[in-house]
């Protein structure tokens, strides 16, 4: 049929390619079509916004430095609250990872098993988690850590075990035919070859959960968030703009540091 | 002493890979295996130390049956098998040290193999092994910083770290150079008489194992078919092992003259 | 060769830090600063312990799901998907005048400097931080759902994009100017066409994050089923909550699955 079609005047569409460009296309224009005629948007809010946006960041200025003692002691916490939860959730994934890798899994059940908490784990935000936990636990830090935990382990124990299944068998092999028991053989052939993406995969979701954890608070989970929230209800617009240039600092400071830590460690 | 006898070995529902194989291996020798790939000399090792299961047969080392031993006991079984690998096997991100120890792994406490505090005769014994085959100076380079024959030399070291009654090795030297590969062959050689060591080789390099062995033992399609001293593998042996190995080869699959062979 | 004599010779692995002095001050400065992160901490071991029974009455209230509602959580799905692509498509658009600004090799030093700033800032802030911002600004629903994530997008596809532009085949520029083409058709020409490709791919994949992120947004108030999950959860319908819950993550493992499909045949 494309032959025939490259003899008539419309060579425009002639390739394969290009009639699936113009599909993609139009498929992407129903779809902002169909998303604009039917969301549940009031017309006049949207052309009156950028006036109330600017109309709030000038509230902003000049920020109000007054409680920065407060600030940079809850920046402190959300610190902490994301270095205690990397911590323990590394060491949990830990066997989560072992269990989910082909190679390594005992048998089919707990492959099943090690998958169910990778997918979990995963596809439910840390934020839903928090929720969740501050509904068991009651506000406070602990249900942020656990709920940065929880989303942290599948992340984790997903790219362990992708790296525990690309590790080199042939020490494997040779470590059992010398007679070591599997404890010591998981601990000399596979523990050095899973180290290297152990440190990086760990740095990099503690630079992940730092942002993360600045958020507990919206939904009374501890950290920075908590008196950010309590600043917006209270209309205290200068304090805000404090608050979030502490956490611009943060996470900036972070992400240095995360870079620094993987070009000495790896 | 080694004595296999009716081993076979298939896998699945295949050809059986070896078949009804027989053979037997005095203390103190060095014994080459030659054949072309796919004979089943790598599956004929691999089922002395277990890494392969046997489908039947009987492998007895020095009195005890290999066959039928479970986890604990076939363990410590292997701790007395020291096995060198072709691409040597060895843990890229371990020191030479932590490698050469990790063939006392059987023998030490967890807690000693996890903090690296070997006990002090595994460390001596392991100088002195490494300085007889020239390797003491890396003792704490990464074995991944050494060349091919340094870290097949660290292998060997790790094998002889077992204490072992007999050594197994497959193909030591196809992945090096011809003077490295001498070297190691001769290495082998000379260990053997002077730690009285019975020494089984898998080898494709006929050369070396007339220069370096006093038994070689021919295999096709998993039985053997010579079993001789170097002088006595003459022209006709040396074609019964290897040539027409395309046709034969072809043929193999599903040839009516490969039934008598089968056992089972 | 003559067997050597071997006094006993010591080993022990050499450390990873070597200097001495190092290596145990960074050791007791990480164990400080565990010992005191997890004081400072106000665990209220009490009420944790009441925790395990409320657990067990919030698990007990959301089994079985309950998708009596289901009107509410599909109209609360497709919000979120609206607000996806329509984020995605400003995101994505917005994105590629600030990659052009953000790529060293294009732009004039003041106008890199912006454009990177511009998008360490998107970056960030957690879109939430940016949702309930929005929310105060113009009001709940999805119109601060859509503003917040074109920020979130551009986060990341400006990013993305301007790596790419700082990668291209000088070569191809070079040829369209000695041709003599003005700046805009340089890039429009001889830029534009390297990276479209790799736009189209992130395009895919911001769709998947954005499809994400509407989920959380939402329980700030930006519209969307992570509104109608808040609302669940603030009126105790746990069994309804965990329908939601259920069929976000229904939704993320499709999504996933498709836009990753997509980009392996594109990219």
């Amino acid at each position: 049929m494309n032959d025939s079609v490259a003899e008539r005047v419309w060579t425009r569409y002639s390739s394969r390619q290009r009639w699936w460009r113009f599909a993609g296309l139009m498929l992407v224009a129903m779809a902002v079509a169909w998303s604009l005629g039917t969301i549940d948007i009031i017309w006049p809010w949207v052309w009156d916004a950028p006036a109330q946006i600017g109309d709030l960041f000038g509230r902003m200025v000049p920020p109000d430095v007054s409680q920065l003692g407060t600030i940079v002691r809850v920046l402190i916490e959300t610190l902490n609250i994301a270095t205690i939860a990397t911590f323990f959730a590394v060491f949990l994934s830990l066997p989560v990872a072992y269990i989910s890798a082909q190679n390594t899994t005992p048998n089919r059940a707990t492959l099943w098993l090690g998958r169910f908490i990778l997918v979990s784990s995963r596809s439910v935000n840390t934020l839903i988690w928090a929720l969740l936990f501050v509904a068991i636990f009651g506000p406070g830090v602990l249900a942020g850590i656990v709920a940065i935990m929880f989303r942290s382990l599948g992340f984790l124990g997903k790219l362990m075990g992708e790296a525990i299944e690309e590790i080199d068998r042939r020490p494997v092999e040779a470590l059992e035919a010398t007679g070591a028991s599997r404890a010591k053989v998981i601990l000399y052939a596979i523990v050095p070859q899973v180290v290297p993406t152990f440190f990086a995969v760990s740095i990099l979701r503690w630079d992940i959960n730092l942002r993360e954890s600045t958020v507990l608070g919206l939904v009374g989970a501890g950290g920075i968030g908590v008196i950010l929230q309590g600043a917006i209800d209270t209309l205290d617009w200068r304090t805000v703009a404090t608050i979030l240039l502490a956490i611009l600092v943060l996470v900036i400071a972070g992400e240095a540091l995360a870079a620094w830590l993987r070009r000495k460690v790896i | 002493m080694l004595r296999i006898s009716h081993l076979v070995k298939r896998y699945g529902n295949d050809q059986p890979v070896l078949k009804d194989l027989e053979l037997e291996v005095p203390d103190e020798s060095v014994t080459s295996i030659i054949g072309a790939s796919g004979a089943g000399k790598s599956t004929l090792l691999r089922c002395i130390n277990r890494l392969v299961e046997p489908t039947s047969g009987s492998i007895e080392l020095n009195g005890v049956e290999i066959t039928t031993l479970k986890r604990e006991a076939l363990r410590r079984t292997r701790r007395r098998i020291g096995m060198i690998f072709q691409g040597f096997n060895l843990v890229d991100r371990l020191s030479v040290m932590e490698n050469v120890q990790c063939g006392r792994l059987g023998y030490i406490p967890y807690w000693r193999a996890a903090l690296r505090r070997y006990p002090q005769e595994d460390i001596d014994r392991a100088f002195h092994l490494m300085e007889r085959v020239g390797i003491a100076r890396y003792a704490d380079k990464r074995a991944d910083e050494l060349s091919g024959g340094e870290r097949q030399r660290v292998g060997v070291v790790r094998a002889l770290m077992q204490d072992p009654e007999i050594l197994l090795a497959d193909e030591p030297t196809a992945s090096l150079d011809p003077v490295t590969s001498r070297q190691i062959m001769e290495l082998l050689q000379k260990l053997a008489a002077e730690l009285h060591l019975p020494v089984l080789i898998n080898i494709h390099n006929v050369g070396e194992a007339r220069e370096f062995t006093e038994r070689i033992v021919g295999m096709r399609f998993g039985k053997l078919i010579f079993d001789g001293k170097p002088d006595d593998l003459d022209e006709a042996a040396m074609d019964a092992v290897y040539s027409g190995t395309g046709e034969h080869d072809a043929s193999r699959r599903r040839s009516p003259h490969d039934h008598e062979a089968v056992t089972s | 060769m003559s067997e050597t004599v071997t006094a006993p010779r010591r080993w022990r692995k050499p450390p990873f830090i070597a200097n001495p002095w190092l290596r145990w001050s960074l050791l007791i400065g990480l164990l400080a600063y565990a010992a005191w992160a997890i004081s400072t901490l106000p665990f209220d071991w009490q009420r944790v312990a009441q925790g395990i029974e409320r657990a067990a009455r919030i698990f007990a209230g959301a089994f079985p799901p309950s998708f009596a509602r289901h009107e509410l959580l599909i109209d609360g799905f497709l919000e979120s998907l609206k607000i996806a692509i329509l984020a995605t498509l400003l995101g994505v658009g917005l994105s590629v005048p600030i990659a052009f600004m953000a790529a060293r090799n294009i732009a004039i030093k003041p106008i890199y400097a912006l454009g990177r700033a511009v998008i360490v800032i998107a970056r960030s802030f957690h879109p939430v931080i940016v949702a309930i911002l929005f929310v105060k600004a113009v009001g709940f629903g999805p119109v601060a759902g859509i503003l917040t994530l074109t920020i979130y997008s551009i986060g990341f596809v400006a990013k993305m994009l301007a790596e790419r532009i700082e990668e291209i085949d000088w070569g191809q520029v070079e040829a369209m100017r000695s041709s003599g083409a003005r700046y805009i058709a340089v890039l429009q020409f001889a830029v534009l066409p390297q990276i479209m490709p790799r736009q189209i791919g992130l395009a895919m994949y911001q769709l998947d994050s954005n499809l994400r992120a509407s989920a959380v947004v939402g329980i700030v108030g930006a519209g969307g089923i992570g509104a109608t999950l808040m609302n669940a959860f603030g009126r105790y319908d746990y069994d309804f909550a965990l329908a939601i819950t259920l069929v976000i993550i229904g939704a993320i493992l499709i999504s996933e699955a498709v836009s990753g499909r997509i980009r392996r045949r594109i990219w």
